[in-house]
């Protein structure tokens, strides 16, 4: 061959390793920042959803709701749309991962050399980056319509950290879902149906008021314990009405568990899924 | 190493009900070109899929460079570049982002991409595009692109599944061009199509495969020799087809088969000069509408090697192994 080659000596050793799964997970990452910088256009478009919602809820809907125990309709309602939020992300994940996979680029990622694990991880991570830009013009709209975290910097601090860790766990599940349906198209159909799955919680009414058994899966929807879980800590209206069931009367420690829950399957699932050969 | 650059023994695969391959074997020489010629379900894509290390074979064994497809799929990667039937890049990303960030997971330095970005833009066309999204690009600008992606690490092997499926002549042509250039480089291509002439422009050797197994192997002018070019006669009058039939089997060494006004044969006995055709008929008071000498299609080549028309995979068992399908 007359051009030189170009082919890098992989690393031998544990650190290594680690390394370059770090940089190609960084460079999956990267691409995101780069799709957003090329096409700031569908950025918006996500943005604009959730800024539509703080109006829709917050106004319309808001006219005709009382909160449990008192206090303003739209502080009540801010946390559950950041749940809200945080839990369709995933479908977002679920359809860029699927559309890696029919358009041939998961084969491409999968016949090079780059870290087996790093492309799940990357794309994970990569959703974490629209999901810091959703949140903070979330922020911004709830500011905008008298919504206020009032319990200081530390528990407002620890609720958007556990906003991030459920978005984190739930790209998770996201990525593992493109990976098997591995169809753009059944990717987008499945996307509408995470919606109704957010509204049954507490995130924009009291459950009290719903059948038992409506009230018991709202109860135990982890949408549910994120909210309430914010709600806590920003000490907004709505706290737990002390005969709810356990995710909801512990909220933050249910969030931690759903976490903890959701990233021990789906992340080795995912990374196995990934790395699946034979097909 | 004597061994040749792209080594099959014996592959097996099956996808459920479908057996995807039956014991492909098949060996490329360092800097060749390799057709494999078969009809859509025959297992070219699953033979590519599991040198390139996207799939592991039920049995067999296949090397790249030596290695182990399955025990050293990490070093075989580091080797091949893999350019399919789709444009497998981030289409929201320009032509120039794609180079970069796919040089920078096969691991070059940040710089080395952008070098390697830009001069594979340079030299395959697209520097004019780099810019732009790859989603307002042609059919034929993807493709181009995907198989420069494919070339960021100068790959010794390079699988080319079906890499002109869909295109217009001109972006196959161009496509056509990049791989002589990469073949005067000196890189071992593996190619699969379903087009004969695609194979006959640009591989040293043809394998056609049939039914998860290579069933004829040779240099194109070999195999065509073996097949032979076709001579199709189309008469003025359909009540002169004896004669005509008769001028045309003492050229080509058979019988022709008449279809409507149409005669074709298969020049088994080597290739003809248009000229003597017309002599031969003329001076047997033929009429011709038209003559055409022509390369045998893919069904032509099927129905000399199997006796039967190339098929595509049955339907259902298609189905059954979505898997299969990509």
């Amino acid at each position: 061959m007359t051009a030189p080659s170009l082919t890098p000596v992989a690393p031998a050793g544990p650190v290594g390793r680690l390394r370059w799964t770090l940089a190609d997970g960084l460079t999956l990452v990267g691409r995101e920042f780069c799709r957003i910088r090329r096409h700031p256009g569908q950025l918006v478009a996500a943005l604009v959803f959730p800024a539509i919602m703080v109006v829709l809820f917050g106004y319309v809907f808001g006219s005709a709701i009382s909160v449990p125990g008192g206090g303003n309709y739209r502080e009540y309602l801010m946390p559950g749309l950041f749940s809200m939020v945080t839990f369709t992300s995933l479908m977002a994940v679920t359809l860029k991962v699927a559309a890696d996979a029919s358009r041939g680029v998961m084969d491409r990622f999968r016949s090079m050399p780059t870290a087996r694990s790093a492309v799940p991880f990357g794309q994970a991570g990569a959703d974490m980056v629209g999901g810091l830009l959703a949140l903070t013009i979330m922020v911004g709209a709830g500011l905008v319509v008298g919504w206020r975290p009032h319990r200081g910097l530390v528990p407002t601090a620890e609720a958007f950290a556990l906003i991030c860790l459920m978005r984190y766990a739930l790209a998770w599940l996201g990525s593992w879902l493109g990976l098997m349906v591995r169809d753009e198209q059944v990717a987008d159909q499945l996307g509408p149906l995470v919606l109704p799955f957010t509204m049954l919680s507490n995130s924009f009414v009291p459950t009290a008021g719903m059948p038992a058994w409506l009230r018991f899966l709202s109860d135990w929807n982890p949408c549910s314990a994120l909210t309430a879980a914010s709600r806590e800590l920003f000490g907004n209206p709505g706290q737990a009405p002390g005969d709810g069931a356990w995710p909801v009367e512990h909220p933050v420690l249910a969030v931690l568990m759903w976490s903890a829950v959701i990233l021990a399957v789906f992340v080795p699932l995912s990374v196995r899924t990934y790395r699946r050969r034979g097909r | 190493m004597d061994d040749p650059m792209v080594v099959a023994e014996g592959l097996h695969k099956r996808f459920g009900a479908t057996r995807a391959l039956r014991g492909l074997d098949l060996a490329v020489p360092e800097g060749q070109v390799c057709g494999v010629l078969g009809p859509n379900g025959a297992g070219k894509t699953t033979a590519i899929r599991i040198l390139a290390t996207l799939a592991d074979p039920d049995a067999g064994r296949a090397r790249i460079a030596g290695l182990d497809v399955v025990r050293d799929a990490e070093r075989v990667r580091a080797r091949i570049g893999l350019a399919g039937q789709h444009a497998a890049v981030d289409e929201q990303l320009t032509g120039r982002d794609n180079l970069r960030m796919f040089g920078r997971l096969y691991h070059l330095s940040r710089s080395a991409a952008r070098r390697r970005a830009e001069e594979l833009l340079e030299r395959f066309g697209l520097a004019e595009a780099a810019g732009r999204q790859v989603r307002h690009y042609s059919g034929g600008m993807r493709r181009r692109l995907d198989l420069v992606t494919s070339l960021i690490l100068r790959p010794q092997v390079l699988f080319l599944d079906e890499p002109t499926t869909g295109l217009d002549p001109r972006s196959r042509g161009e496509i056509w061009d990049s791989v002589r250039e990469l073949v005067a480089d000196g890189t071992t291509v593996l190619l699969t199509t379903q087009y004969l002439d695609e194979a006959d422009r640009l591989a040293d050797r043809i394998a056609v495969v049939d039914r998860g197994r290579v069933i004829a192997e040779g240099t194109p002018d070999a195999l065509k020799s073996e097949i032979g070019d076709r001579l199709d006669v189309v008469l003025a009058d359909p009540a002169q087809a004896a004669p005509a039939a008769q001028a045309m089997s003492r050229l080509a060494g058979a019988y022709p088969e008449l279809e409507g006004g149409r005669l074709s044969v298969a020049l088994t006995r080597g290739p003809v000069r248009l000229l003597d055709v017309l002599r031969e008929l003329d001076g047997a008071g033929v009429a011709a509408e038209d003559v055409g000498l022509r390369r045998p299609t893919l069904d032509e080549v099927f129905l000399r090697l199997t006796g039967r028309p190339a098929e595509d995979a049955p339907a259902p068992e298609t189905t059954a192994a979505p898997e299969a399908v990509r």
